[in-house]
């Protein structure tokens, strides 16, 4: 017999009990359906997690301060920090770039009249932070050299704190008072969102020396950054900008690969270590899956079972007629992979679709990954295959005398 | 009609041997409970021949239809077949002689209820070289055949809008599809009422006329005595073989509507 025609039979055997067919292919439709739609969900915040930290900047490298294994052990006093006047031998002596920058933080308490707010992040930072950043003013202007020479008073707000402070007012030309320090709001940077726990609106940018003269009161650690951005000028050079940045600071720093005192961080490490999460989660949906497909599977093998009880007579005729055993069994399992096929195409259905609707009316972002799609519909078919072996080697073992007088 | 006759009439022909059946019997069970249902059973049946199988309940004539259409193997002894030995097949091989060779008439006539006639008559073609033809050919097919049993016009029918008398015919083109050697026919008209009886016999009939062999089991004497041949069995063993069956009958205290 062929191939199509065993399946035209099947699928005749199936059309005959619709609405059982439907419970029977239910279990395996949710698990199927469940496992796209968790699949495009984490698949979605992956992606929302890769595009806002490229959003950061593209080919972006931090250099930051970081504390040997061992502690203190090893170094007596503080670890070595690059300074401010480091960042201009940065863009010297390291090709391959395209900019740099460098941030040193602080919190304080930001007045206008009568509103005031609290634990304000204060980005002190330079002129580069815009192009290394890829983040634009709304309004105004951005900080400038000659505000970061003259460690000038001046202020760029986030686009909720403006809100906040002056609502829909014009902020450009305002004072608020930052510290005990009055400032000009020089600009509004444009909206940016919230990436991994910054919230980018609602922190003000100042020239980074304006930081070290109002706010930092150690005098050791005047010119001292907190961390330095830079730029690399394509995908290709990042590796070769990576090295070179890794030498250049050890020199500066004079310290060795044994321990640093700084570490690199790109875009890729941080996507990398978000990947890692969602692999936890990951594993957790695969074991719903198997769990689902296989209750789905004991439906189908119960159903499967009922239906040679109930069609005994119709295989003892197909034995009589000239079905060899084997077409027999080939007929029941081709049945029960018919079942579970359409019920993995439905749930494949319910999973794409119900994917498009989180995202388009859900506060999620869903991506479906379409290699999950011939995965399912793999799963399925062997469920069918294997929990369709039992019943239909049954059917093929009945005598034919025997199914032919049942009743 | 005529583009079914396959074979010609029998006396214008050599008579060929198409059944030959030798020291056939039938055990089921072991040691203590076994029972014999067949206790050596010789038979032979020529092509063309209409043989009725007569005898009453326990008397044997199951098992011996069951053998004779390959659903099930003898204890001992040898069933030649079309000059086929089939008393030592596989279930496959088995199988595949049912499909080329034998042609079932059941008294339940055994359609599937979801199919129309025509897919009924479709399915012995499903299992044999057929497959390897078209639907379109099958259905062409199966629609000749009806048309020869006089059911032309109801290929469309499921088999619950048809009367008992055309389920049995659409039954007997079923049987006839695959051109078998010979048709097997379990009281064919026990589900029937009289007059639908004796349409079916005149159908089975006229089919022997046209060459085929029939081997029918029945316990209603009227119907047997269409047949050519009778044979009795009694315990497991032929008792009695001619070809008056009314005289078969009585020489056994046969009685219409005995279960069989």
């Amino acid at each position: 017999m062929s191939l199509l025609r065993t399946f035209g039979i099947a699928w005749e055997g199936l059309a005959l009990n619709k609405v059982r067919s439907f419970l029977t292919m239910l279990g395996l439709i949710i698990g199927v359906a469940a496992v796209i739609i968790m699949m495009a969900v984490s698949h979605g915040a992956e992606a929302e997690v890769a595009d806002q930290i490229n959003s950061l900047g593209a080919n972006l490298i931090m250099i930051q301060p970081a504390f040997s294994r061992g502690g203190v052990s090893r170094q007596a006093g503080p670890p070595a920090m690059l300074k401010f006047g480091d960042i201009a031998t940065i863009q010297q002596k390291v090709t391959g770039i395209s900019g740099v920058s460098a941030e040193q933080n602080t919190t304080q308490i930001v007045k206008v009249g009568s509103v005031t707010l609290e634990d304000i992040s204060i980005v002190g930072t330079t002129a580069g932070f815009m192009a290394v950043r890829e983040y634009g003013v709304a309004q105004g202007r951005f900080i400038t050299d000659a505000d970061n020479d003259n460690a000038n008073v001046a202020a760029v707000l986030g686009s909720t704190i403006a809100q906040q402070l002056f609502g829909n007012a014009t902020a450009v030309g305002q004072t608020v008072k930052i510290g005990s320090t009055k400032f000009t709001v020089v600009g509004v940077m444009a909206a940016k969102g919230t990436v991994g726990n910054t919230d980018y609106d609602s922190r003000i940018y100042i020239p980074i020396k304006t930081v070290f003269k109002k706010f930092v009161s150690s005098r050791f650690r005047r010119d001292v950054v907190g961390m330095v951005y830079v730029s690399a000028q394509s995908k290709d050079t990042m590796a070769s900008v990576k090295s070179q940045l890794t030498t250049l600071v050890m020199q500066i720093l004079k310290t060795t690969s044994d321990s640093p005192g700084f570490q690199l961080t790109t875009q890729d490490s941080i996507i990398t270590m978000r990947t890692s999460t969602t692999a936890t989660f990951r594993n957790l949906l695969a074991w719903v899956a198997g769990v689902s497909l296989i209750v789905g599977g004991i439906g189908i093998m119960n159903i499967m079972l009922v239906s040679v009880t109930e069609r005994t007579r119709e295989i003892g005729l197909r034995q009589a007629l000239g079905a060899r055993p084997r077409d027999v069994q080939f007929q029941f399992l081709l049945e029960a992979v018919a079942l579970s096929l359409m019920g993995g195409l439905v749930g494949v259905l319910a999973g794409v679709g119900g994917s498009y609707l989180f995202n388009k009316f859900g506060s999620m972002r869903t991506e479906v990954v379409w290699s999950s799609v011939p995965l399912a519909f793999g799963a399925a078919a062997a469920v069918g295959i294997f929990f369709g072996y039992y019943p239909a080697t049954k059917a093929a073992q009945l005598d034919p005398i025997e199914a032919l007088r049942h009743e | 009609m005529t583009q079914m006759m396959t074979q010609t009439a029998p006396t214008e022909k050599p008579m060929r041997k198409l059944i030959e059946i030798t020291n056939l019997t039938k055990v089921y069970g072991v040691g203590n409970v076994a029972v014999q249902a067949l206790r050596g059973v010789n038979m032979t049946v020529e092509q063309g021949e209409f043989v009725a199988i007569m005898g009453s309940s326990g008397s044997g004539k199951s098992t011996l239809m069951n053998i004779l259409g390959c659903l099930d193997r003898p204890t001992s002894g040898t069933y030649i077949l079309d000059g086929e030995d089939v008393s030592r097949l596989s279930k496959n091989q088995l199988a595949s002689v049912r499909n080329k060779k034998i042609g079932f008439v059941f008294q339940s006539y055994n359609l599937l209820p979801r199919f129309t006639a025509v897919k009924n008559v479709t399915l012995p073609m499903l299992y044999n070289g057929y497959a390897r033809k078209s639907d379109k050919e099958r259905t062409e097919r199966a629609v000749t055949m009806l048309g020869s049993v006089g059911l032309g016009d109801r290929g469309r029918h499921k088999p619950n809008e048809l009367s008992g008398g055309q389920q049995q015919r659409v039954a007997i083109a079923r049987a006839l599809v695959n051109t078998p050697s010979i048709i097997l026919a379990d009281e064919p008209t026990g589900n029937l009422d009289t007059r639908s009886s004796m349409e079916i016999i005149d159908l089975l009939h006229q089919l022997h006329e046209q060459g085929t062999t029939l081997v029918m089991v029945t316990h209603e004497v009227d119907i047997a005595s269409r047949a050519g041949r009778v044979i009795y069995l009694q315990d497991g063993q032929i008792v009695s073989d001619r070809m008056d069956a009314s005289r078969t009958a009585a020489a056994y205290g046969h009685t219409d509507g005995s279960v069989g």
